[in-house]
């Protein structure tokens, strides 16, 4: 029981962070119906972003308070990961915008390839260390198995939910919000109405790229360690956690993350660790061929 | 006499290497209703997107209120205040009815949102007891009154209505028809209209144009077109 409870705990935690890259991954389908393969990537460039300016922060700036740096790295990492993804979208994908249908596709594969080679080239290919923060841990249990709860899963669990609800209150309640759930469902007519829709699709990028950089600086500070290759794993797993929740749906792309976070963390403690991708993999083959479209997505047929 | 509202000159438009609209020339002044009455395929509704920009003209010149507009971008077009109701409705059908509405008050900034709403309640209804619907679950003719709704939230100084009569009842035909005519009358609503249902659009409209394989080939008052044989024979004959 103990040991079922320290998982779940685990679980969610992982979950979280893949929870917080799917949203990128499914809103950008959503709009223009591309898999953006250079998200994790992003994910991983911005976990780079946090680690300098952490360093940047408490070693040049010689600010001690640890929850204030916090707070700076991850504002600071939220703006500087949106810029890059707004680049990236200005030169890699726009252009390509009304070419065939591969074309952006391959164009973010490409990406993808550029960033994790340019992180290696200009960070060297080994894995750097973080210094470690908020070590602090509660007991949950007492006992012969201390079920414990780190203050970093409870900060990790906590800037999830807060940025979810507020980032379903932008989508749900603002007029950008609505300018990008029409452009979702019909670009010819928003434009018609006077929606400036490239603007919108790279706001789309922009508050993606903003959400997995969050991600990205909760990964760095939980694991303690970023390397040029946390892109790739970690935003396939997201990507996949995407699909099983319905690609294309914001709940579905947490719900997703959340379950694929679990299976792995339940996987590796009760079977093996060796096999926790393979679990996550073959329950999201299960789960698509009795739901082709996802826990939460929509049928593909649709009333007119 | 002062220009027009709207200029259209030689326009023409090309799909790929197709070409729907072969030198196009028509005019809209403040305040008139027209229309533009064809066969299907003649290209009323390519023209009906081209003043939008969407597609673009090829060549030719589109002037509304004195300004060239076949060159810019659609969103800045609309932003001009034309509005449209377009081919096959396109209402958004994730949306409410109430979010329909406010996507058409986006250009107008919602500086009269709420006063603009009870409007369109009034004039249709039934959109106010399907507020709170997904616009997918709307009737055909629910859809044909929110997308007017929403083309007029704008406010705009040129209503673009395509094929409101499309599939459905003779009775809703002539209620929206209705509700158009009241409209141009009360407010001055300067409105082009794209129909099949020549009878009812001639009837209802100022001026006419009559579009064949992408080319005006008549114009006139409505009446006028109304009364003329190569109209009645080829647009008429067993149409209403």
């Amino acid at each position: 029981m103990e040991n079922f409870l320290q998982q779940l705990i685990n679980g969610l935690t992982l979950g979280s962070i893949y929870g917080l890259i799917a949203i990128g991954y499914t809103m950008v389908f959503g709009i223009i119906g591309m898999v953006n393969f250079a998200h994790g990537d992003v994910f991983m460039v911005s976990a780079f972003i946090a680690l300098l300016i952490f360093l940047a922060v408490t070693q040049i700036l010689g600010i001690a308070s640890l929850p204030l740096a916090f707070v700076l790295v991850l504002v600071a990492a939220m703006i500087l990961t949106a810029l890059w993804a707004w680049v990236i979208e200005r030169i890699a994908y726009r252009p390509l915008r009304g070419s065939f249908r591969l074309a952006p596709l391959i164009s973010a594969i490409g990406m993808s390839i550029l960033l994790s080679n340019f992180v290696q080239v200009a960070q060297g290919p080994r894995n750097k260390p973080v210094p470690p923060m908020f070590t602090d841990v509660i007991a949950v249990t007492d006992g012969a198995y201390r079920v414990t709860l780190s203050y970093k899963q409870i900060l990790i669990m906590l800037v999830t939910a807060l940025l979810l609800v507020g980032f379903w209150w932008l989508v749900q309640k603002t007029p950008l919000g609505r300018a990008q759930r029409a452009c979702e469902q019909d670009r010819k007519m928003a434009a018609l109405l006077g929606i400036d829709v490239d603007r919108t699709i790279a706001l789309t990028f922009v508050i993606g790229a903003a959400l997995a950089a969050v991600a990205g600086v909760l990964y760095m500070m939980y694991y303690g360690v970023v390397n040029f290759y946390d892109g790739f794993v970690p935003g396939v797993k997201a990507f996949t956690a995407a699909v099983l929740g319905g690609i294309g749906s914001l709940p579905g792309a947490v719900l997703g993350g959340l379950l694929i976070g679990l299976i792995e963390t339940f996987w590796s403690a009760y079977f093996s660790t060796d096999y926790k991708d393979v679990a996550a993999f073959s329950i999201l083959a299960i789960v698509l061929i009795f739901m082709p479209s996802g826990i939460l997505g929509r049928p593909e047929v649709e009333k007119v | 006499m002062s220009e027009p509202l709207l200029t259209v000159r030689g326009v023409e438009t090309w799909y790929g290497n197709i070409v729907a609209l072969k030198g196009v020339d028509l005019d809209v002044r403040e305040g008139e209703i027209v229309t533009l009455i064809g066969a299907n395929g003649a290209g009323k509704s390519t023209m009906m997107m081209t003043i939008c920009g969407a597609p673009r003209a090829r060549s030719g010149s589109i002037r509304f209120a004195g300004l060239e507009i076949s060159q810019m971008p659609t969103h800045e077009i609309a932003r001009l205040r034309i509005a449209q109701s377009p081919e096959g409705r396109r209402i958004f059908p994730r949306m409410t009815v109430y979010e329909n509405l406010q996507m058409g008050a986006a250009i107008d900034k919602f500086a009269h949102f709420d006063d603009d709403l009870e409007r369109m309640f009034t004039l249709f209804p039934r959109l106010k007891d399907r507020a709170r619907q997904r616009g997918g679950t709307l009737s055909g003719g629910e859809q044909q009154m929110l997308a007017i709704a929403r083309a007029l939230m704008s406010r705009p100084r040129l209503l673009l209505l395509d094929e409101p009569s499309l599939g459905l009842a003779p009775i809703i035909v002539r209620q929206i028809f209705q509700i158009i005519r009241e409209l141009n009358h009360r407010e001055g609503l300067t409105v082009f209209l794209v129909e099949q249902n020549a009878f009812h659009a001639l009837r209802l409209a100022h001026r006419g144009y009559v579009m064949v394989n992408g080319l005006i080939t008549m114009s006139g008052s409505g009446e006028d077109l109304l009364a003329r044989p190569e109209v009645r024979a080829a647009y008429l004959e067993g149409g209403h």
